[in-house]
């Protein structure tokens, strides 16, 4: 026996005598894990929720969270001797005088917004191929969870310089507090202990940004990476792959080569980013007074369809009774945010309540075989999106020589006009897409080759799809709609009423496909083809 | 269901497929020595980083298109690490790629499911536990128990009373009061009408007597914008006209939107805007909102010359000043 193999053996005898988990490990060990491209996006979130990890111990180290005054001393000359709190000045210590410091901050700052960005096309993933079906429905919500809570802790994060632009994002978020009816003042009195800005709300966001959110991530990441491992992951559909296996590579030693590789491959990917892209100068905005502003002060980008939708509402304040409630801060500020998030939570429930269907799902949806839930998905993101570019609407105007009149009005009616058009247009295309599908098993695909047939005429030659394709492109279900009993078993009439109707209407839309191609029509063309 | 039956059968999973590396020596030396000259790079740039660490002065720069003048320390910092890090992920990737098994297993899934006897099961121990217990009979302990548990949680949001002081009146007032000079902000210079041109802008904040510290919680309320028209161009009604001072009005810079710092003055259309959320006031017209969220016009402070001929306050502001607040009351 080698040496090593020698040692390993110990190891691996010493624990096993003491938790019996050799056999719990030698079966995780050639876990089978499903290949795609789509199954690396909550990878890419969970390797830059590390980095932000070390990239934020790292500036933990300097970084001084305090509102204390003190007047700037160090390398960066454009702000000597300015007065500013002492988080503002450790932020340009770190950055000027800690050799590799502004390379941390902007790693962290890119690993932030990469966190977010795949955290967000992760989720799109998983709605789009309904992997949130049974049995995942919890990790869909605890993924609505992160998201929502990285949100909040990228604000924190970028609040925590103390520099004109984010001093600036705590006086709206203080608005936001300030604004909620009867108790909103008080709130806002004890986030800030006083009048804002206060001396203590940089040191309790710190404590929030450093311990108790990234706490949670790590808790909640824990439990949906335990339960992806417990449930076994989802595949696509494809020859061999059924409701009842999963077909893919094992953990040791490919996935874990791969994984582990791709890790430092996102690691690489924001430390280039963090020594070629200058994010986030906070010594250009100068430290934070209320009385001044920087001009075009914009959000990172997943705060600012926050900022587009408080943007374009219209000036609405009821004043009543002595009191004030500012709808122009509530509905954008809380209210549109909190039907959004709440209704993607809700969804996974919607979906099986309308469709009626509570089956185990472990075979993914392709999008187009799923038109209606596909098409929603869009409408959501159109949404997003139109509010999104009014959040930018300043940087749009001076680029394309609008005026930012025309562009809030413009967004104010698409944000109602567009996600509808959006969701006729993705459902038809997907139908479409199904049509195709169909063709092409049972036509075969087009090859662009001509052939002349004996009495002249020129054909294009077909040329048939694989067993497998065909099997791939037909696997889909045909889902039935559900009916409304019109009337039950005692005789009532309609007895789910109005509740009954809207569900059978959401469910006959949520079936509408085009037939997949059956063997026996195959057949019948076959005869006639060749 | 005919549709079921003639559905296309599934082939299975295709054959697999052998890679070069798998069965020629060669290829697989050739590919062991690509892997292995991956991770030497990396190596490499970790050398690369560490010099960069100990030998470029900080404060040099570079210049890169696009990016401008870069500080040379941190980019090639940055690079290094990035190289370093880079090249172990490619190597791990290549490695798996074209040297570790690469065929396809199946692995059975379960229904999660139990089995019925295992749930019946289940649910009868779980009955026969609680009935141990007898909650059902003791309504006296079950009421009492959710009466605590009900209480228990208050303790915590107590306790978090002393976070800050109650409002009282903090969002209703400012330092502005009949009689205080209006000083310049920087500065604090006492402003007399001839130091402001028709058509410029200043910011001011109220006097500050010896010894007195101005903190940010002040400027956060008494931020004062002064602008000069000709006074022919003001369409205000006769009080707040009479608020103005030889074509020099004054307005709360705080947005009374969400509070950001209305700072952007067009001289030509004589518009206040707020650079947050576009909010836009008519200078001429009391700062009525004429574009953007904004709900009220900016509160106008009233203004007129003390003895010695400097701008001072009439009175303080009539409504508070900011964005709105439940308990406000207009
Ligand atoms: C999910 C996680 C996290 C997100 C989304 C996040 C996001 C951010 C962002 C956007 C900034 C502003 C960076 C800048 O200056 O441009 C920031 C600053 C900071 N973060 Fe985080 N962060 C996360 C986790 C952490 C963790 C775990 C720590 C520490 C253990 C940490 C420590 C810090 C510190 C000290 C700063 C201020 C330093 C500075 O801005 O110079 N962060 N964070
Ligand atoms: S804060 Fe001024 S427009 Fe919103």
């Amino acid at each position: 026996m080698k040496k090593s193999e020698k040692i390993a053996g110990n190891v691996a005898n010493y624990v096993d005598e003491r938790t019996g988990a050799a056999k719990w490990l030698k079966k995780n060990l050639t876990k089978v894990f499903p290949d795609h491209w789509s199954f690396m996006l909550g990878e890419v979130a969970l390797y830059s929720f590390i980095i932000l990890l070390f990239s934020g111990t790292f500036l933990t180290f300097w970084f001084d969270p305090s509102q204390r005054d003190v007047v700037y001393n160090g390398s960066y000359t454009p702000l000597a001797d300015v007065k500013m709190s002492a988080a503002y000045a450790s932020a340009l210590h770190i950055s000027f005088d800690v050799r590799g410091g502004l390379l941390m901050r902007q790693i962290h700052h890119w690993a932030a917004l990469l966190f977010m960005a795949a955290m967000i096309a992760h989720l799109m993933r998983i709605f789009f191929t309904g992997a949130f079906r049974k049995p995942r429905e919890a990790n869909w919500l605890i993924g609505v969870g992160l998201v929502t809570l990285g949100i909040v802790e990228g604000f924190l994060g970028y609040s925590l310089p103390d520099d004109l632009l984010s001093g600036t994002g705590i006086r709206i978020a203080e608005a936001i507090l300030q604004a909620i009816p009867v108790v909103g003042s008080y709130l806002a009195f004890f986030a800030f202990g006083g009048a804002f800005p206060g001396h203590v709300f940089i040191p309790r966001i710190y404590t929030v940004h450093v311990l108790l959110l990234p706490g949670i991530f790590l808790a909640l990441i824990t439990v949906h990476l335990m339960l992806v491992w417990y449930q076994k992951h989802t595949q696509y559909p494809g020859p061999g792959r059924t409701e009842k296996n999963v077909v893919g590579y094992p953990l040791m030693p490919v996935y874990m080569a791969k994984a582990g590789g791709f890790f430092f491959i996102v690691f690489g990917v924001t430390a280039l980013l963090g020594a070629v892209a200058s994010i986030n100068p906070i010594w250009l905005y100068g430290p934070y007074t209320p009385g001044q502003i920087s001009a075009g002060s914009q959000p990172d980008f997943y705060m600012g369809w926050l900022d587009g939708l408080v943007r374009m509402s219209p000036p609405l304040e009821t004043h009543a009774f002595g009191h004030t409630i500012s709808w122009n801060i509530l509905i954008p500020g809380l209210i549109v945010p909190g039907i959004l998030f709440t209704g993607m939570a809700l969804y996974p429930f919607i979906e099986s309540w309308m469709t009626g269907d509570k089956r185990e799902h472990h075979l993914l949806d392709r999008p187009r075989n799923n038109p209606n839930r596909t098409a929603l998905g869009a409408m959501s993101l159109a949404f997003m999106l139109v509010i999104l570019i009014n959040g930018g609407n300043d940087l749009i105007a001076t680029h394309f020589h609008l005026t930012i009149n025309q562009i809030m009005w413009f967004t104010r009616i698409a944000v109602f006009v567009v996600p509808p058009i959006v969701f006729v247009i993705t459902k038809r295309l997907c139908l479409s897409l199904q049509r195709a599908d169909r063709e092409i098993v049972l036509h075969g695909r087009e090859t662009g080759r001509l052939v002349m047939m004996p009495n002249g005429e020129f054909v294009e030659v077909h040329e048939e799809l694989s067993a497998e394709k065909k099997f791939t492109l037909t696997q889909h279900e045909q889902p039935q709609a559900l009916e409304v009993p019109t009337t039950d078993r005692s005789g009532v009439r309609n007895p789910q009423g109005i509740k009954g109707k809207l569900r059978a209407r959401m469910s006959q839309a949520h079936v509408e496909q085009v037939p997949a191609p059956s063997q026996e029509e195959a057949k019948a063309l076959e005869g006639g083809h060749h | 269901m005919s549709n079921e039956i003639s559905k296309f059968q599934d082939p299975g999973l295709p054959a697999h497929q052998h890679r070069k590396s798998d069965h020629d020596p060669k290829a697989e030396k050739r590919a062991e020595q690509q892997v292995a000259i991956l991770f030497l790079l990396s190596a490499i740039s970790t050398v690369g980083t560490v010099a960069s660490y100990i030998f470029i002065k900080p404060g040099k720069f570079v210049f890169l298109p696009i990016m401008g003048d870069v500080d040379a320390q941190q980019l090639f910092l940055g690079l290094g690490l990035a190289f370093s890090l880079l090249f172990i992920g490619f190597g791990a990737v290549q490695w798996a790629r074209r040297l570790m098994p690469d065929e396809e297993v199946i692995a059975e899934r379960h229904e999660f499911r139990s089995e019925d006897a295992d749930r019946k099961d289940f649910v009868d121990t779980v009955k026969e536990r609680a009935g141990t217990v007898g909650l059902g009979r003791r309504s006296l302990i079950k009421r009492s128990l959710g009466l605590a548990l009900g209480l228990v949680g208050i303790t915590p949001l107590v306790m978090l009373r002393d976070l800050g002081p109650l409002p009282k009146k903090q969002l209703e007032t400012t330092s502005w009061a009949a009689g205080t000079r209006l000083v310049t902000d920087p500065g604090d210079r006492p402003l007399r009408p001839e130091d402001l041109e028709v058509g410029s802008v200043a910011q001011v904040l109220p006097f500050l007597a010896q010894g007195e510290e101005r903190t940010l919680e002040n400027i956060g309320k008494d931020a004062v914008l002064l602008i000069r028209l000709r006074p022919e161009e003001f369409q205000l009604d006769s009080k707040r006209l009479s608020w103005t001072h030889d074509g020099i009005i004054a307005f709360s810079k705080i947005c009374s939107h969400m509070g950001c710092a209305v700072a952007l003055y067009e001289q030509q259309t004589k518009h206040l805007l707020c650079p947050c959320h576009q909010s836009t006031f008519d200078v001429t017209r009391a700062a009525k909102v004429i574009f953007g969220p904004a709900a009220r016009p900016l509160p106008q402070l009233a203004i007129t010359v003390d003895s010695e001929g400097y701008l001072v306050a009439q009175q303080g502001f009539t409504e508070p000043i900011g964005p709105s607040f439940w308990e406000r009351s207009s």
